[in-house]
């Protein structure tokens, strides 16, 4: 008897051991408040997944915030004004994430935050930021509900005004996928796949809907778990379900075993998925099976960009360990365009920060216009990217290769 | 098509994979009534073991026929050390405390397993590809197996075989079974029960980097939190099983491995659960399987065999 009592208590602390290692966090401080030679110092705060699953991507962004600041003290855009960055790291979990903005908004010096990679993680930020006036500009965000409210299908409605971002919106993204790979690849009976996360489902749903619309068959809908990693039994299902392309809604870490095992089970069938699975892990993780796959992801590639060449050659010379990933373009210049809005303020009060310097840079985001590393950079009223360019890419010989660039008109 | 046997395999190889882990609590378990929760994380330092034999001992191109049984061993070593330390330095010094107290022990070897490894490891901070074997997957009757999957198919029998052998029939086995059954009976007959527990511990390790080194092969990554899960579902095998019984580790295993791939594969289809029927449902299932067989077994599948407690 005492012996299975301790097996109970054992059950409850696994338990409980599974929420812990949900809340740990190991902070990166990335920079502190003090200024030096006079200057007024700006922090420009990051938040972003550096360590674990995602940090391939999450590193990516913060390298290109850093970079994006140092461009801006080496040449003195703003008069009077250091950048420096604060870079904290969330795991790409919503609990860690909030806990990050409420520290970035208790430092005086922080005047807008680039971040998060994760729509679930700007969810639980976003309200935070708000009440204290502070700018937020995601660079990867793309769930629609940020931006345009939870109704936005049917009314749209900014929750936030303090919110922005660079990225375009899986309501374009999901249904550009669905008219590329329907029209162009000529794929008509799909399997749907997802996480059940903010991002993974509101893609996989706006995907659904527009395929459908096409003519396109569903033949088969299926939720993973991310915590998981043997998908067999997903797979053998997706097998006998006779499609001819699979639809992932989710993150590269499981897209990559997924794509591999659906391979395996002997559906040689591309995989599909959005920004999310637009990095080089997806191909180290799918390996050969891979080949074929198809992601589409916000923007033009930054190689191709005749905007983008000088961020590439900077990006190098930095000197930076990690790639700047799919988000680098888009990191630099919500980055860009916080210190954009900073020096408006600055200008606008000769040359010193006013008091309210949160509230005022908010206002000034609104206003924001430059030519960025991706574009041209400017938000709707809604505080989404006006650039709504999106890319498909395939993997060829173990890299991503453009395949289409296009905008989508609806 | 008929998707059941490709299912069923599946599920058996998942639940080998549970299996092999399993035994390494059980056998613990059965010796010093502990819940070795750290044993997950000894399955994962194996796969370290094996890719670091890969990495930085072999050279690069090496022969994957060659370079297998050398990553085996790498990895039983790593699991092998990693466990006699946990049990020298983290278990000994509470073998008379009560059993709470090396439980939490336990719980924090684990988490500072995972993140010293996360620490020190290069690049562990990210997943790291784990290298596969070539060749093309075999079909039998209906199923399709993959090439990395030979080595689970071949690996989890022979080990089960192995220990029911060293269990039963060696001087050191039945010194096991005396500790079992009564360790302060069995120190008066002369048995050396420090050394019965360190191999124990052993044992259960090798076990554990044998399945590490499958998990690297049959899904082509490895990372510093493969063994969390992986460890509680390996856990939920030993007690579906019986906890204490060798055997009933691994057929607790198949059957949890076999439960979650049949939930995912057709609780769907029935009327009124499509909902319930997806993946991220699996281990509900699973679970609810645990609670009715505790309910009705509470001593687990083959619980009752006391005698062979090892």
């Amino acid at each position: 008897m005492r012996q299975r009592s301790l097996i109970a208590i054992t059950a409850a602390l696994a338990a409980g051991a599974l929420t812990l290692t949900a809340c740990g966090s190991r902070d990166d401080n990335g920079g502190g408040s003090d200024s030096g030679n006079g200057d007024t110092t700006v922090v420009i705060g990051v938040d972003a997944p550096l360590t674990g699953d995602l940090s391939a991507l999450g590193l990516g962004i913060k390298n290109s915030v850093d970079l994006a600041t140092k461009i801006a003290n080496k040449e003195k855009y703003v008069e009077g004004v250091t950048f420096k960055i604060e870079a904290l790291d969330d795991q790409g979990q919503a609990s860690v994430g909030q806990q990050n903005a409420t520290k970035l908004v208790a430092n005086k010096d922080v005047l807008g935050v680039v971040g998060p990679l994760n729509s679930s993680v700007g969810e639980s930020m976003q309200k935070v930021f708000d009440t204290a006036k502070l700018v937020e500009v995601s660079p990867a965000n793309t769930n629609p509900a940020l931006t345009q409210g939870v109704n936005w299908a049917k009314e749209k409605e900014r929750p936030y005004k303090s919110y922005f971002r660079t990225a375009t919106t899986d309501a374009i993204q999901g249904p550009f996928a669905a008219q590329y790979v329907f029209n162009d690849a000529k794929k008509k009976k799909v399997f749907v796949i997802d996480d059940k996360k903010t991002y993974g489902a509101g893609l996989a749903a706006t995907f659904t809907a527009e395929f459908k619309k096409l003519g396109g068959q569903v033949v088969g809908t299926e939720h993973i778990n991310p915590e998981s990693k043997d998908f067999s039994a997903v797979a053998t299902k997706v097998k006998n379900s006779g499609a001819d392309v699979v639809y992932y809604g989710g993150e590269y870490p499981q897209a990559g075993p997924l794509s591999k095992q659906i391979k395996e089970a002997g559906a040689k069938i591309p995989l599909v998925g959005g920004d999310g699975i637009y990095s080089a892990d997806f191909i180290k993780l799918a390996g050969a099976a891979g080949t074929g796959d198809l992601a589409t992801s916000v923007g033009a590639p930054v190689e191709s960009l005749p905007s983008a060449k000088e961020f590439v050659a900077n990006y190098k010379a930095e000197g930076y360990k990690e790639a700047y990933e799919a988000y680098g373009g888009y990191s630099y210049d919500s980055a860009w365009a916080i210190i954009e809005a900073v020096k408006k303020v600055v200008e606008d009060n000769d040359g010193k920060l006013p008091d309210d310097a949160r509230a005022k840079v908010v206002d000034a985001m609104q206003d924001v216009s430059f030519d960025g590393v991706t574009g041209k950079v400017s938000f709707d009223e809604f505080g989404d990217a006006t650039n709504k360019q999106l890319t498909v890419y395939t993997v060829k010989g173990g890299d991503w290769a453009t395949v289409k660039s296009g905008t989508f008109t609806g | 098509m008929n998707e059941l046997p490709q299912q069923l395999v599946n599920g058996l190889l998942l639940g080998s994979m549970y299996g092999l882990v399993a035994i390494g609590y059980t056998m613990v378990y059965g010796i010093v009534q502990l819940i070795n929760f750290a044993h997950g994380e000894i399955f994962m330092v194996g796969a370290f073991g094996a890719i670091t034999v890969h990495l930085y001992v072999l050279p690069d191109g090496t022969s994957m026929w060659i370079a297998l049984p050398l990553m085996l061993i790498g990895a039983m070593i790593a699991s092998v050390l990693v466990a006699i330390g946990a049990e020298r330095f983290a278990y000994r010094p509470l073998r008379g405390a009560p059993r709470l107290a090396p439980l939490i022990t336990a719980i924090g070897l684990s988490l500072a397993l995972q993140q010293a490894v996360w620490a020190f490891y290069p690049e562990a901070k990210s997943k790291l590809a784990f290298p596969q074997i070539e060749g093309g997957p075999f079909s039998i009757g209906g199923a399709t197996i993959q090439t990395g999957d030979i080595f689970l198919i071949v690996a989890a029998p022979i080990s089960m075989a192995f220990l029911a052998y060293f269990v039963m029939r060696t001087r050191t086995g039945r010194g096991m079974q005396a500790t079992a059954q009564d360790p302060d009976t069995a120190k008066l007959m002369g048995v050396n029960t420090d050394r019965i527990i360190v191999i124990a511990f052993a044992l259960g390790a090798v076990f554990a980097a044998v399945g590490g080194v499958a998990s690297g092969l049959k899904y082509g990554q490895i990372d510093f939190k493969m063994g969390f899960i992986l460890g509680l579902k390996a856990f939920t095998a030993a007690v579906l099983g019986g906890i204490g019984n060798i055997y009933g580790a691994m057929i607790g295993g198949v059957v949890l491995g076999v439960v979650e791939t049949l939930a995912t594969a057709y609780i769907a289809d029935i009327p009124g659960l499509d909902q319930f029927g997806s993946q991220s449902w699996a281990e509900v299932w699973a679970f609810i399987l645990l609670i009715l067989v505790l309910l009705f077994r509470p001593q687990g599948l083959l619980g009752e065999r006391v005698a062979d407690r090892a």
